[in-house]
């Protein structure tokens, strides 16, 4: 198996365990808000399946992912990896954005405040554009870089 | 009559009226003493030099050639050669062709035979799609193969290889073109034709020297400027250009700035409701968006960011707002800046709300710089898939795979076609192990070069190169093979109005160089590519068999061939595509009848976001324009990256110059073209010229954070503050032969240009770089080698020698019966 897929294949294991566990604790956190809590409930057992389901992919190829090795951290990836986690932590960064943008702009339409809603609503589609670039980046560069190394 | 066409690039006039036919003039020049007599066989095709698509005949005397003169039938040029025609096909029999395939060993590019040099092509060809998969092999072709071999190179890279690298030098030429077009149409496709040159009042040249770059058509406006009824023309062009000599209204915008420009043109024809309201209610979305966008954007506005009087960009906003048919065109000036794209698709929102499409005169040409580059972009040699299919609509991707019979899976389509500048950088890291370049040299066209040559000689990276003479590209290579060209065998061309041409074989080629058709075939046979049963994926041998392969692979897609076959192009001359067999005259516009190729499941592309390059996605693509409307595009105006500063206090603009084509590998090998521009040189103006104590025939330095070069100034009229540097030369007619000398002055204009692309287009920005300028020395009595005859022009008139080409340089133009209007 190309090192890059090996090592995105850990970082994903990794990620859908921690999904599914930070899913369970905001579950629990907030078991007052039932579909919160429910709905969430649900959604955990998905990435605990994807993450079965990841674990045994990879055993076919020999790969060990739940082998409890910490998680790789991004900037021990191949050479190359890295501009794609760099991008990886670009898009998060600009969705972090934008569920902001999102909620001011609710909180502006509830409140009427006009200053606001104008204000998000400038800003917020380019917000939306800045995810959509590193998307396509990421779209168009994996191929490349993850088939290669 | 006899004319020196090196003084007289355009010849004489024949005069003709508005909506008259253009008269016919033929253009003929025979090697020195040859009588037409004496001339054994004239053999068809059309120019290779330019995307004109001029037909002209090639003259055969014992088995060589010996000259050329126009086809007074044909629909482009009536007869009409531009110089680089007229002399041009004399490079073909160049001493130094490659006759043998050269291979590296120790170092060194030794001769071999075919078979030697195609085992090791093919041996790494298999090393690398074992260990590292198809996406490790990259292709790299040109715009000036002809049609069966981009067909051929396409199938084999795509369904052969698999691999989703393959471009063309397209990508420095005409990528803008085929991007705002899909951008505005849904799909490429040139909507305009040369004739509506003749039926234009107003026309508008965006960036585009027309002079310089499709001569034989400037010599049509011309005709037409002589005649009855002439046109108004307007010049987008910060050089002093032949076409802002003849414009009504001259603008010349700061670098970088077309978008504020054209945004002001549109707030203009907006705000004095110029627009066709119908035909943008019937034919297009986005209306309001644009509307909008270009609100705040009046003249004066334009005025400050363009450096042009705000009242300029007024007339010119009332030339095109009040013409009845207006004819625009476009190049490099649009395309290779940084705004390309948006730049561009204005341009076609200019048309589109004035309603000027697919009428006679009324109509937009994206234009393309090489003669096959429009084929290129036909046959998914570029950066597309074959046919204008959409590598996102998976129906399209079943299409082409039926087509080739191979199954979908196997054509990658998982992301897009690679450009050219990324597979350079995929090169330069390690990840594309094997590049293959045909036809094209960018160890002088690319920019950056000192990157260029690094990333290219590479020990890790295996480059075949396929050319006619030992390009800067070829000596870095670790094979090169020894290719035919134009006259030495045969193909089609289409030129930027969708006019396709045959060009016949005239004489054997030299040596042992072989078609880059049968280079192709070969590797094909070698590699044993298959499709899904078993029969061999490319099953052609011959460039008719190919060209009948592209017809089934073209069959009801927008660029449709069905109706055209080799005998008849051999009768008729040019035919338009689309042409099928209910319609087997060609077509002389699209767009006639509204929009034809935009819905959802037939456009070539769902678009990008302008500035960011971002992929529109399908669902988005169809709820904005689900019955399939032109796009009108809104841009805002963005700064270029680099502006100048107190270190580089120039802008710097590269380009070509009448003369010379490319790299020169073979204008420059040419006594009456190299003559007329035998060396590099600067232009500047003559207040920045006065201002730095310079003067005609300095030879200065012109440096870039990248590199630097040294040549003769030539003073112009150019607009303050820009540098223009033209962009053929490179070194191998130095004593170097691929570089400047160690850490000597760069005689290349690319070894100071950036690497920075349009983000929608990909297109390298060749227009906008900060540089300075210093003095190395006096010009002592020397001129610089610069032509007189063009955009180059002194300043001061009659202060340098005017170029002349002398008898080497007469052909005769026979305007004949019928030549008067
Ligand atoms: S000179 Fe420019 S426009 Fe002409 S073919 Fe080359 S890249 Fe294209």
């Amino acid at each position: 198996m190309k090192d890059g897929i090996a090592h995105t294949l850990r970082a994903l294991h990794h990620g859908e365990r921690r999904l599914a566990r930070d899913l369970v604790a905001v579950s629990e956190r907030h078991a007052g808000e039932h579909e919160v809590h429910h709905v969430a409930t649900d959604l955990a057992a998905w990435s605990r399946e994807h993450a079965g389901r990841l674990a045994e992919f990879a055993a076919a190829d020999g790969l060990r992912l739940d082998d409890d090795r910490p998680e790789p951290l991004a900037g021990e990836a191949p050479e190359g990896l890295l501009l794609l986690y760099d991008l990886r932590a670009l898009h998060l960064a600009a969705t972090e954005n934008s569920l902001h943008w999102e909620m001011l702009a609710q909180a502006a339409q509830a409140t009427r405040d006009e200053r606001l809603l104008e204000l998000a609503s400038a800003c917020h589609p380019q917000t939306l554009r800045q995810m959509r670039w590193t998307d396509t980046l990421i779209k168009q560069l994996s191929p490349q870089v993850l088939a290669s190394l | 009559m006899k004319a020196d066409r090196i003084a007289e690039p355009w010849g004489d006039r024949t005069p003709y009226r508005r909506h008259g036919d253009w008269p016919s003039r033929v253009d003929a020049h025979l090697a020195e003493g040859v009588e037409p007599g004496a001339v054994q066989k004239w053999v068809a095709a059309a120019s290779l030099l330019h995307s004109g698509g001029d037909a002209m005949d090639i003259a055969v005397v014992d088995g060589r050639m010996a000259g050329v003169r126009g086809r007074a039938a044909d629909r482009v040029s009536r007869g009409r050669l531009g110089p680089k025609d007229l002399f041009g096909w004399q490079a073909n029999a160049s001493p130094d062709r490659l006759t043998r395939p050269l291979v590296r060993r120790d170092g060194h590019l030794v001769e071999t035979d075919w078979d030697t040099a195609m085992e090791l092509v093919t041996a790494r060809t298999r090393e690398l799609l074992a260990e590292r998969g198809p996406g490790s092999v990259g292709f790299y072709t040109s715009g000036q193969l002809f049609l069966e071999e981009y067909y051929t190179l396409a199938v084999l890279a795509r369904a052969g290889i698999g691999t989703n690298h393959l471009d063309g030098n397209t990508r420095l030429c005409t990528a803008t073109a085929a991007e705002a077009l899909k951008e505005s149409f849904g799909c490429d496709g040139q909507p305009g034709s040369f004739d509506d040159l003749d039926h234009a009042d107003v026309i508008a040249l965006f960036g585009h020297n027309m002079a310089e770059t499709q001569t034989v058509q400037w010599t049509r406006v011309l005709d037409r400027l002589a005649g009855g009824d002439p046109p108004r023309l307007l010049c987008v062009d910060p050089r002093p250009t032949q076409v802002a000599r003849h414009a009504t209204v001259h603008l010349a915008p700061r670098v970088g700035t077309n978008v504020a420009l054209m945004d002001a043109l549109l707030h203009e024809t907006i705000r004095h409701d110029r627009v066709d309201h119908d035909f943008v209610e019937a034919h297009t979305v986005g209306f309001e968006e644009l509307s909008e966008r270009v609100a705040s954007c009046t003249p004066e506005w334009a005025a400050d960011i363009c450096d042009v009087p705000a009242a300029r960009i007024s007339e010119a906003a009332e030339l095109v707002g009040t013409a009845d048919a207006l004819l625009s065109t476009v190049l490099q000036g649009f395309y290779q800046a940084h705004q390309a794209t948006a730049a561009a698709v204005q341009v076609n929102n200019l048309h589109l709300i004035r309603g000027m499409l697919g009428r006679p005169g009324a109509g937009v040409l994206q234009m393309n710089g090489q003669p096959s580059a429009e084929n290129t972009r036909e046959c998914g040699a570029d950066g597309d898939l074959p046919g204008f299919r959409n590598w996102q609509n998976d129906a399209h991707v079943a299409d082409l795979a039926r087509v080739w019979n191979v199954e979908p899976s196997t054509i990658p389509h998982f992301a897009p076609p690679t450009h050219a500048m990324q597979m350079f950088r995929y090169a330069e890291q390690g990840s594309i192990g094997m590049l293959w370049i045909s036809g094209t040299n960018p160890a002088v066209s690319l920019p950056e070069l000192a990157r260029i040559r690094a990333l290219l000689a590479q020990e890790r990276l295996f480059t075949v190169v396929q050319d006619l003479f030992l390009t800067e590209t070829a000596r870095l290579a670790d094979v090169v093979l020894p290719a035919a060209t134009w006259g030495e065998k045969t193909g089609t061309i289409t030129n930027a109005d969708r006019t396709v041409h045959l060009c016949d074989k005239a004489v054997e080629p030299p040596g042992e160089a072989r078609p880059d058709l049968d280079i192709f075939l070969d590797f094909a046979r070698r590699m044993d590519f298959r499709d899904k049963d078993g029969g061999p994926l490319i099953g052609w041998r011959e460039p008719e068999e190919a060209f009948e392969a592209w017809k089934r692979c073209s069959a009801g897609r927008p660029c449709d061939y069905t109706g055209m076959t080799y005998d008849r192009l051999r009768g008729a001359g040019g035919i338009q595509w689309p042409c099928t067999e209910a319609n087997p005259r060609g077509t002389e516009r699209l767009y006639t009848d509204g929009i034809t190729w935009a819905h959802p499941d037939d456009c070539e592309s769902y678009g990008k976001d302008l500035e960011t390059g971002a992929a529109v996605d399908p669902v988005e693509y169809r709820s904005l324009n689900p019955d399939g409307k032109a796009v009108l595009k809104a841009a805002a105006y963005v700064e270029p990256h680099e502006m100048p500063d107190e270190r580089y206090p120039f802008q710097l603009s590269t380009g070509r110059t009448l003369y010379h084509f490319h790299t020169r590998t073979k204008t420059g090998r040419v006594a009456q073209l190299d003559e007329a521009a035998p060396e590099v040189w600067v232009e500047a103006c003559a207040a920045d010229a006065a201002r730095l104590g310079l003067g005609e025939g300095d030879l200065v330095r012109v440096a870039t954070p990248r590199g630097a070069l040294e040549a003769r100034l030539r003073v112009t009229d150019i607009r303050p503050g820009l540098l223009f540097v033209p962009f053929h030369y490179g070194y191998w007619d130095t004593k170097e032969g691929d570089g400047p000398d160690r850490g000597g002055p760069g005689r290349a204009a690319n070894e100071t240009t950036i690497t920075d692309w349009d983000p929608a287009s990909k297109q390298p920005l060749f227009k906008t770089a900060a540089a300075a300028l210093t003095l190395v020395a006096h010009a002592d009595g020397r001129y610089a080698p610069a032509p007189t005859t063009t955009a180059s022009a002194p300043s001061a008139p009659g202060s340098v020698p005017a170029t002349a080409g002398g008898r080497q340089a007469y052909a005769t133009q026979d305007s004949g019966p019928g030549g008067t209007s």
